[in-house]
């Protein structure tokens, strides 16, 4: 890629012709440059794309054969006893809806008192960097973490250990996107709206956040995305359980453990099950991330 | 990211004034529960700081400083150091930056110059939704997929070849188990791709299309344009976006496990099995007794690994501010 | 479907009244969980299968032996499951009573051009070799000399172990400590161990996975899933001397010499008399606590295993695990009754 040549213009010339030959050899080596760089970025891309196709080919060929209504009517079951997947698919709808919407009005909270109170000031910047620390930190630490304050305390793995760890994932991402999309929104409209008389705060919940909404709408399915593929905050919180149970104060089922506990096993119709079950929550995740983008192409 | 339907919002806006009677304790309210939740934020890291260090404490007691440094990790005779997942985690995710970031440029330089204009959408959400898949998944293809052509064709094929050279040979050798560092570094490689490149395609996009235009019409190529207008205009930002990638493959979890081969030792070969921080506390989580040492050890490398990841996010956010001053 | 809606109906009545007070009084289905070694998981669970008919259900969760320990020891669980036994010491400071409930084999498989499965021969002595490094090689003397009739090639070997702390490496690695001074001294028995060449990979599935994919490879695995996956076993030396092959006969064998009168029941099967009897077998512990906050829970966990010993046996042989001779069973039944709830001995119930 260094094999480009400068462009400035070659000074000690004694001839016209001469000056032709060096500016077309010059023309030609930055073609050849330019025309390499191109291809190799454009294989980038293909190779990008390569890897997609593998990973949706390798479930579809490895999951899509253990596609059936049972997966879906069935709770889980021992090997070798037809079970499917049912209880571990709701119990992740539910953890997940719940996660998300005890998550988003935290993160919206947070995001608004960035964008529209914190100003540059100190308090805001520490609050914006140890919500950016939270949205790389490793999920299983979070886990690891609910763990200690919900689970040892009230003695159980439960639905909601698993939710609150989920959602303590959802509040960055509703926080960033929160913040980033009200700060988009040009200063002009809430001076308007305050020099109607309206207070502060129903100019940001009428007017800033109607503004953003689909922004935040994207950021929140985002996040939905992310949670709904977690494993590690769940595996000392919800547990997992192999019965269907709704109770929240119970052992909950999750569809990524059970893919995690499946595909460590012996049996061949329960590796099958964790196939069929990662192209699920896989198809699940990009259908919303493809949501989330449609919906906010339409309000541009 | 997004423009805002401005017009919609103005129909909203000239709603009744209210009564200022009324707005100023909504207001006092709605700042608190702004405040508030920001104030949780705060409290919810601080606690998982304390947490983990609590917790950690009686390793950290136990092997002093050295604790950090030792790559002894002995389950049976209750000897632990933080060395080898130290060592794993920061070469793995320096590899897997090595190898994505000259892809995540081309694609973004791709999308950004050269692409035409109807597949940048398509291509563009491609790649993005590439970071939506969930990291368990990325685990088992890997293990299922990329491990195989790794233990029977790539790793034969390069210690074969370069694990036969002096000096560099030794970076190479060993039985090929498809597992190892290397492989987790390029599991991970492919997971951050798409950050760094929506990161840059992003940062590209922001050049005012002046600079650009001057550059072309003075004869530039692309390549030409990208080199000496784009990457200087936005090198800083490029080098934000590249330090998130690096935070977010220090933490990876769940694929990593599959694929590093739980090893605490440290191999010279980058085909030999490591291990992460996040993949020894997963692995080893489940079979350390309460109260007992070990677990204090994996305690005290969760807090590190905090420790690295602030590290990391503060030098990221360094450099962008300093973009956005200069 | 109907199945499915009467499910709904019966579970949306348990959400409603959620409170777990309110739970044994709706129904006389007891809901237990369990927590722990992911050795004995497949009985578990197909044990937990047929005893929804006896008005029991289980959810058993393999998390690690460890993770059962301390789960139960936090009584986060209603039943610790674990294939390290604890001492009697640990027992007692933790008010735990501990029971055996199965035995299980583990066995080497690998991955050798032009070996069949069962053609092998190996001794613990050599195992321990390899694991430590110190026989690299498949055409190694050592090797070749029990070996007469096959042809090893001259190919490194690959030793492949558990990435996850896991009671199969407990076992396994109980076995090559008794077996070998040096191991016992070295890295010694651990559900995680140092160990000191070779690679990591994570569950059965992994192991297996990895020796398929690597010429030379070695490693361990539960036995249910070299016979589900069909991979190549080997023969083991016994203690009296002989190789046997992995199969029920010689584990079975394996089991009928134990001394179950160790304290906590701990019987250690690892590398027993007898000619016919399977080196690498291990019986693995349910952990139940001595001071009940919820007697009715610790009942349905004895109800449970009660109907396990009783009906769970072929199920048990099935999946190729040992079942516990009548005379265990009687034992773990007798220690049940120690443990007082409200002041009654706790078995039997009523």
């Amino acid at each position: 890629m260094s094999a480009t040549t400068s462009p400035t213009p070659v000074s000690s010339i004694p001839g016209r012709a001469k000056d032709r030959a060096t500016s077309e050899a010059l023309g030609r080596s930055r073609a050849r440059a330019d025309a390499i760089v191109r291809v190799l970025c454009t294989g980038a891309t293909v190779l990008g794309l390569f890897f997609l196709a593998s990973i949706l080919l390798t479930l579809l060929i490895r999951g899509a054969g253990g596609i059936s209504l049972s997966v879906f009517t069935e709770v889980t079951r021992p090997p070798g006893s037809h079970g499917g997947l049912l209880n571990p698919i709701i119990g992740s709808l539910i953890q997940v809806f719940l996660a998300t919407i005890v998550g988003t009005p935290i993160g919206m909270l947070v995001g608004t008192y960035l964008a529209e109170y914190a100003g540059e000031s100190r308090f805001g910047q520490l609050v914006r960097f140890v919500s950016d620390v939270l949205l790389s930190a490793p999920s299983i630490l979070i886990g690891l973490f609910v763990y200690q304050i919900l689970v040892l305390p009230f003695g159980g793995f439960s639905g909601w250990a698993g939710i609150v760890a989920l959602a303590i994932i959802v509040i960055p991402v509703v926080v960033r996107t929160t913040e980033d999309m009200l700060r988009l929104i040009p200063n002009t409209l809430r001076e308007a709206v305050i020099g109607l008389g309206a207070p502060k705060w129903k100019m940001i919940v009428l007017v800033c956040w109607r503004a953003a909404v689909s922004g935040i709408i994207t950021g929140i399915l985002l996040a939905v995305a992310r949670v709904a593929g977690e494993t590690a905050p769940l595996l000392f919180t919800s547990l997992g359980n192999l019965n269907w149970s709704l109770n929240l104060s119970q052992p909950m089922s999750s569809l990524p453990i059970t893919i995690y506990s499946y595909a460590g096993s012996p049996y061949e119709d329960w590796i099958t099950l964790a196939w069929t079950g990662a192209l699920i929550i896989t198809l699940g995740v990009l259908g919303l991330n493809v949501l989330a983008r449609s919906v906010l192409r339409a309000r541009k | 990211m997004a423009q805002v339907a401005v017009p919609e919002t103005l129909e909203v806006a000239p709603a009744r004034p209210t009564t200022r009677k009324g707005s100023g304790t909504g207001d006092t309210i709605f700042a608190f529960l702004c405040r508030a939740s920001a104030a949780l934020v705060l409290v919810l890291l601080g606690a998982i700081i304390v947490e983990l260090f609590l917790g950690g404490l009686p390793a950290f007691r136990a092997f002093g400083a050295a604790f950090i440094s030792s790559t002894d990790w002995d389950p049976v005779q209750e000897i632990y150091g933080a060395g080898v997942p130290i060592y794993g985690t920061i070469l793995t995710a320096i590899l897997a930056l090595l190898l994505a970031v000259p892809v995540a440029f081309g694609i973004a330089f791709f999308l950004t110059e050269l692409a035409p204009e109807w597949m940048r959408g398509p291509v563009g959400t491609a790649i993005e939704l590439l970071a939506a898949v969930p990291s368990i998944i990325f685990g088992m293809w890997g293990f299922f997929v990329i491990v195989p052509v790794m233990a029977s064709t790539i790793q034969p094929a390069i210690i074969d070849t370069v694990g036969e050279l002096p000096l560099i040979g030794s970076l190479f050798q060993g039985p090929p188990f498809g597992t190892g560092l290397f492989t987790a570094a390029l599991i991970l490689a492919i997971m951050v791709l798409p950050f760094i490149a929506a990161t840059m395609r992003d940062v590209f996009l922001q050049v005012p299309g002046v600079y650009k235009e001057s550059a072309y019409g003075l004869g530039s190529t692309r390549w030409e344009v990208m080199r000496k207008v784009v990457l200087p205009y936005t090198r800083v930002s490029v080098v934000g976006g590249i330090m998130l990638g690096l935070g977010r493959a220090l933490g990876e979890t769940m694929a990593v496990t599959f694929v590093i081969g739980n090893a605490n030792r440290i191999t010279p070969s980058l085909f030999g099995p490591g291990n992460t921080i996040a993949s020894i506390v997963a692995l080893e989580f489940g079979e350390s007794g309460a109260g007992s040492l070990k677990l204090s050890a994996l305690l005290a490398l969760g807090f590190l690994l905090f420790v690295i990841s602030f590290a990391v996010l503060a030098l990221s956010r360094w450099l962008l501010r300093s973009r956005l001053k200069g | 479907m109907l199945v499915i809606t009467r499910r709904l109906a019966l579970t949306g009545l348990v959400a409603a009244a959620a409170t777990p007070a309110a739970l044994p009084a709706l129904a006389q289905t007891a809901q237990i969980t369990g927590a722990g070694a992911s050795f004995p998981n497949p009985v578990y669970q197909r044990w937990g299968e047929g005893a929804k008919a006896a008005g029991i259900q289980l959810n058993y969760q393999s998390v690690g032996s460890g993770a059962g320990v301390n789960q139960i020891r936090n009584r986060t669980v209603d039943f610790g499951a674990t294939d390290a036994p604890l001492t009697q010491q640990q027992l007692t400071e933790a008010n735990l009573l501990q029971f055996p409930t199965v035995m299980g084999a583990v066995v080497p498989i690998v991955n050798i051009p032009g070996v069949e499965t069962d053609q092998l021969r190996l001794t613990g002595e050599v195992l321990a070799e390899i694991y430590a490094g110190r026989i690299t090689r498949w055409n190694d003397p050592r090797i070749v000399e029990m070996n007469s009739g096959v042809t090893l090639p001259n190919l490194a070997i690959a030793p492949v172990y558990r990435a996850d702390a896991s009671g199969t490496s407990f076992v396994f690695t109980s076995y090559l400590s008794a077996v070998s001074e040096s191991w016992k001294n070295g890295a010694g028995a651990g559900t995680s161990v140092r160990w000191a060449t070779g690679a990591g990979a994570r569950g059965n599935e992994g192991v297996a996975g990895t020796v398929r994919n690597t010429r030379g490879g070695i490693g361990y695995v539960e036995n249910a899933y070299a016979t589900q996956n069909r991979l190549a076993t080997v023969q083991l030396r016994n203690k009296a001397g002989q190789y046997v092959k992995p199969t029920m006969e010689t584990f079975q064998a394996a089991a009928t010499n134990a001394n179950w009168n160790a304290p906590g029941m701990a019987a250690s099967i690892i590398d027993q008399q007898g000619a016919n009897s399977w080196p690498i077998v291990s019986p693995t512990f349910i952990l139940l606590p001595t001071n009940p906050t919820d007697g009715a829970k610790t009942r349905a966990v004895m109800r449970f295993f009660d109907w396990a010993f009783t009906n769970g046996g072929n199920v048990a042989r099935e999946l190729e695990y040992v079942p516990l001779p009548q005379n265990v069973q009687a034992a773990v039944r007798s220690a049940w009754a120690g443990i007082r709830i409200d002041g009654q001995p706790a078995w039997p119930a009523r």
